[in-house]
């Protein structure tokens, strides 16, 4: 074997084993026991002093007096808060990309493709309990991207290893002043007003429509044995269609009353029945309509007069959906508030004064049923995923302090553990030229835990 | 029931659902002056411990605390049996009153033209009825510090208390004059600058600094000296109270360097120095203690300003500062969401300063650092009644604040968020007009 065959064959070896490695990493889950912790299970109570117990990243059994098989390790948690990884319903954390605004409707690219592993944002959401988020298309135009529910696994290098599998597909849609601002004043096309944005989504609906239907002709003709020349295949409308046919939820940015009850109609006239809205700032208005249809909300704590559809908005919007029975949760939208989401909850409690555990599944099993994925997470629930959450004290208390968070049974944060300086490839004393060579052009991201 | 009775009581149930439909509209009670003895509650004085007993206001100030005080005559009695009563909290770093709607750039009045400005006046740009205002105040908030900025001297700040209906009514006699420190480094992730061209930027900006200074001081030792007289110069006459030392600077920096050469800048200068905002002052806490500068620190909650740094120096930046010995206040920095200050403090006190620290840091310490602490910032006899009552630690988010007083004024606990939560929270119609 010469020189060159060697390096082909070390490169060929190298090359089978990178699919591997990273279906290994994917593969990777953790076993914990958690021992003596006060549990907020979210869909059965509060159990004092109980034990958790995580195998191969599932609960595998909740109780007293756990013993850990061989090889796990445990953590005493007594007098510590267990509840289940918070889950984050909107947010842009560990994304490279966010608005593919070029068109009122983009529903045929995904956040999927723009999956950033190394933003420290995943980190610090962790350092605040949350384990799952919604990362969402923008709200530049009114049908925007499909979003993907990703875990917080910081620390791969692989971005494939943060989508949830198994998660609901979503889309994005956007209304109001958004899609208005970027493509009416913007570049001067529809939508220019709230009645253009509601155009835009029955004139795309109904060309998904057109378009199944030319497809089905196609087809009858094939089969039927007469030639026929195909449809050009389409995927916005592809996407549209499986919007129509539920196999995608609406995740729907909206603020005003009006335009809330306008997509509400919309997907009645087109028999759609799952519908998340986002931020949902009046969603208040229309709690009954809501409530009617079914629809879920997912909405800030207190944000309001940043623009002028949310001038009309109140703090007491998380209560009045919840007690208008409305599955409502809160996002966090923001890489500032990922971090503290359970306050941002707890909020629910200053303006509208919700019970503790309606509080809490504000940012647990409400959010996991509007991302379709209640069945993994979202509560402390054998046979569900090693998604953790310890608290130094009740999590809806000022005073709480995140301390460990788990995803799948691994530890991805321990406060006593944390690192003063994140940087962990460089000595800032080093070479400062070797640093900006690894890393030119990534200025925000520059760091791995 | 006699028919003639039914009616009388129909018509007065008429009259009570007119009051509650104005109740729902965007008009708001007027509060109340006079006198009331709260009665029977804990006092979290701040400046003299925490004290059971009862607190009298009159004439719009405290005018008594004690055990078992006899009300005056006429005195509204107020039940405070397993309550709290604490002095009304201080936010000294916010826009409030000066905006609106953020995205809405002609409802924006704090950010002037011009970058050497320090006659343009917030108060003249507060406005009393901005619906913010009454949306902060139930929270506790009673003092705020309503800020200019944008150029080198974006203009004067002024504190005001949340109440009345001129800006004059509500100003609390605080002023600082702004000073937004030039900034070294990038100023972001999208500062496309070269390097050099980001020196010499700077550069540019200290020397404009030090010119105009400079010129101020001159101004200063002249008019001082009786000459001249008769001579206006708007930037200039608006340092002189700077140099008088009547009204603090506050000087906004952040990063760490730049804190540094703040502290180089100050030295020599017989000026009250306030420095405002210092995200990064945990790296250097020793150096600011030195100074002996106060501190207004803020917001709490905020990312670390540098992607490496621990993720929660920015909730234990205060506790850092504190510890070196630096008189650190908390500010929120907001417009809108000024409410969220007792939660910043809540964090500052979770990580690291204390809850007692904490509460000091949003009433007396502002108050000192503003030079109205012989008037705010603590519940003692003499000092203006602003106040609230509690049903618990006004840090925790379950906690309700039930009753503000401001400048001896019980002010009503709605404004448009609980106005639009007791209308929509039983909707009427419901999904049906007529059912």
């Amino acid at each position: 074997m010469n020189g060159k065959e060697k390096i082909l064959l070390l490169s060929a070896c190298l090359l089978l084993l990178c699919p591997l490695m990273i279906y290994g990493q994917k593969d990777q889950t953790g076993s914990i026991l958690l021992k003596g912790g006060h549990l907020l299970t979210i869909t059965d109570g509060n159990l004092e002093n109980t034990d958790l117990l995580i195998i191969d990243g599932i609960i595998t059994e909740i109780g007293k007096d756990l013993q850990a098989p061989d090889g796990v390790s445990v953590i005493d948690v007594s007098g510590k808060y267990v509840m289940p990884g918070i889950v984050d319903a909107h947010s842009h954390v560990g994304l490279d990309a966010v608005n593919e605004m070029t068109n009122p409707i983009t529903s045929e690219v995904k956040i999927a493709d723009v999956i950033n592993p190394y933003d420290i944002a995943l980190y610090h959401a962790l350092a605040g309990g949350v384990t799952v988020s919604h990362a969402m298309h923008g709200s530049a135009n009114v049908i925007g991207g499909q979003n993907q529910t990703i875990k917080h696994r910081y620390g791969t290098h692989d971005p494939y290893h943060l989508i949830m599998e198994g998660a609901a597909r979503t889309i994005k849609f956007a209304l109001g002043e958004n899609p208005i601002r970027v493509h009416g004043e913007g570049f001067s096309i529809i939508p220019n007003t709230r009645m253009g944005v509601e155009t835009v989504i029955r004139q795309g609906f109904d060309d998904a429509l057109e378009y199944q239907r030319n497809w089905d002709g196609y087809r009858e003709k094939k089969s039927a044995g007469t030639i026929a020349k195909p449809p050009q295949y389409d995927p916005r409308l592809e996407a549209l269609l499986e919007v129509l046919n539920g196999d995608i939820l609406i995740h729907c940015h909206s603020y005003r009353s009006d335009e809330i009850y306008m997509l509400i109609n919309i997907c009645r006239d087109y028999g759609i029945e799952d519908l998340i809205f986002q931020h949902v700032n009046e969603g208040f208005k229309v709690a009954p309509e809501l409530a009617e249809f079914g629809a879920m909300a997912s909405v800030f704590s207190d944000w309001w007069a940043y623009k002028f559809e949310v001038y009309y908005s109140t703090a007491y919007n998380t209560t009045i959906l919840v007690k208008n029975n409305v599955i409502t949760s809160v996002n966090s939208d923001s890489r500032e508030l990922i971090r503290h989401l359970y306050l941002e909850a707890a909020k629910a409690q200053r303006y509208g004064q919700l019970s503790d555990n309606e509080t809490l599944k504000l940012i647990t099993m409400n959010p996991a049923i509007q991302l379709g994925i209640d069945h993994r997470v979202g509560s402390l629930e054998v046979g569900k995923d090693g998604d953790v959450a310890v608290f130094s004290a009740h999590p809806l208390s000022i005073y709480t302090i995140p301390e460990y968070t788990f995803v799948d049974g691994i530890k991805y944060f321990d406060r006593s553990e944390d690192p003063d300086d994140m940087r962990v490839l460089t000595d800032i004393e080093d070479d400062l030229n070797h640093f900006m060579e690894l890393y030119s052009g990534r200025g925000d991201h520059d760091c791995l835990h | 029931m006699k028919p003639i009775f039914s009616k009388i009581i129909l018509i007065a149930l008429f009259f009570a659902s007119l009051i509650n439909y104005s109740a729902m509209g965007q008009i708001i009670q007027a509060p109340v002056y006079g006198t009331f003895l709260i009665q029977g509650g804990t006092l979290y004085t701040i400046t003299q411990g925490v004290i059971e007993g009862d607190l009298l206001i009159e004439d719009g100030r405290i005018a008594a605390i004690g055990s078992n005080l006899e009300p005056p005559e006429g005195a509204t009695i107020i039940d405070a049996i397993n309550k709290r009563i604490y002095p009304g909290f201080i936010d000294a770093g916010t826009q409030l009153g000066l905006s609106e709607i953020s995205s809405v750039p002609l409802t924006r009045d704090f950010n002037e033209r011009g970058s050497l400005i320090p006659y343009v006046q917030a108060l003249t740009a507060i406005n009393p009825n901005s619906i913010p205002i009454a949306v902060t105040r139930v929270s506790g908030v009673t003092t705020v510090l309503s800020s200019p900025s944008g150029g080198l001297f974006p203009g004067t700040a002024a504190a005001i208390n949340l109440i009345g209906y001129t800006p004059y009514q509500m100003y609390d006699g605080a002023k600082g004059v702004v000073l937004n420190f030039p900034r070294s480094g990038k100023t972001g992730r999208w500062d496309r600058r070269s390097m050099e061209k980001r020196d010499e930027e700077y550069r540019e900006n200290i020397k404009k600094l030090n010119d105009f200074w400079d010129e101020a001081d001159r101004y200063y030792q002249l008019k001082t000296s009786g000459h001249l007289k008769d001579q206006k110069n708007p930037p200039l006459d608006a340092m002189l109270p700077v140099f008088e030392n009547t009204v603090p600077l506050l000087i906004e920096v952040n990063r760490a360097p730049d804190i540094l050469e703040v502290l180089k800048w100050a030295e020599g200068k017989e000026i009250r120095i306030v420095l405002t905002g210092v995200a990064e002052g945990w790296r250097v806490a020793n150096e600011i203690a030195e100074s002996g500068h106060p501190v207004i620190t803020g917001p709490v909650l905020q990312t670390p300003s540098r992607a490496y740094d621990r993720y929660d120096r920015p909730y234990a930046n205060a506790s850092k500062m504190k510890e070196a010995g630096v008189k650190v206040a908390i500010r929120t920095n907001e417009m809108e969401n000024v409410r969220n200050l007792p939660f910043n403090a809540g964090y500052a006190a979770a990580y690291g300063l204390g809850k007692e620290e904490a509460l000091k840091s949003i009433t007396i310490v502002p108050a000192q650092i503003l030079g109205i602490d012989d008037r705010l910032g603590s519940l003692e006899i003499g000092k203006t009644a602003n106040l609230f009552i509690s049903n618990g630690d006004p840090f925790e988010p379950r906690v309700q604040i039930e009753q503000v007083f401001i400048s001896g004024w019980k002010i009503p606990m709605e404004n448009r968020h609980t106005q639009l939560y007791e209308q929509f929270l039983e909707r009427s119609p419901g999904i049906q007009l007529n059912e």
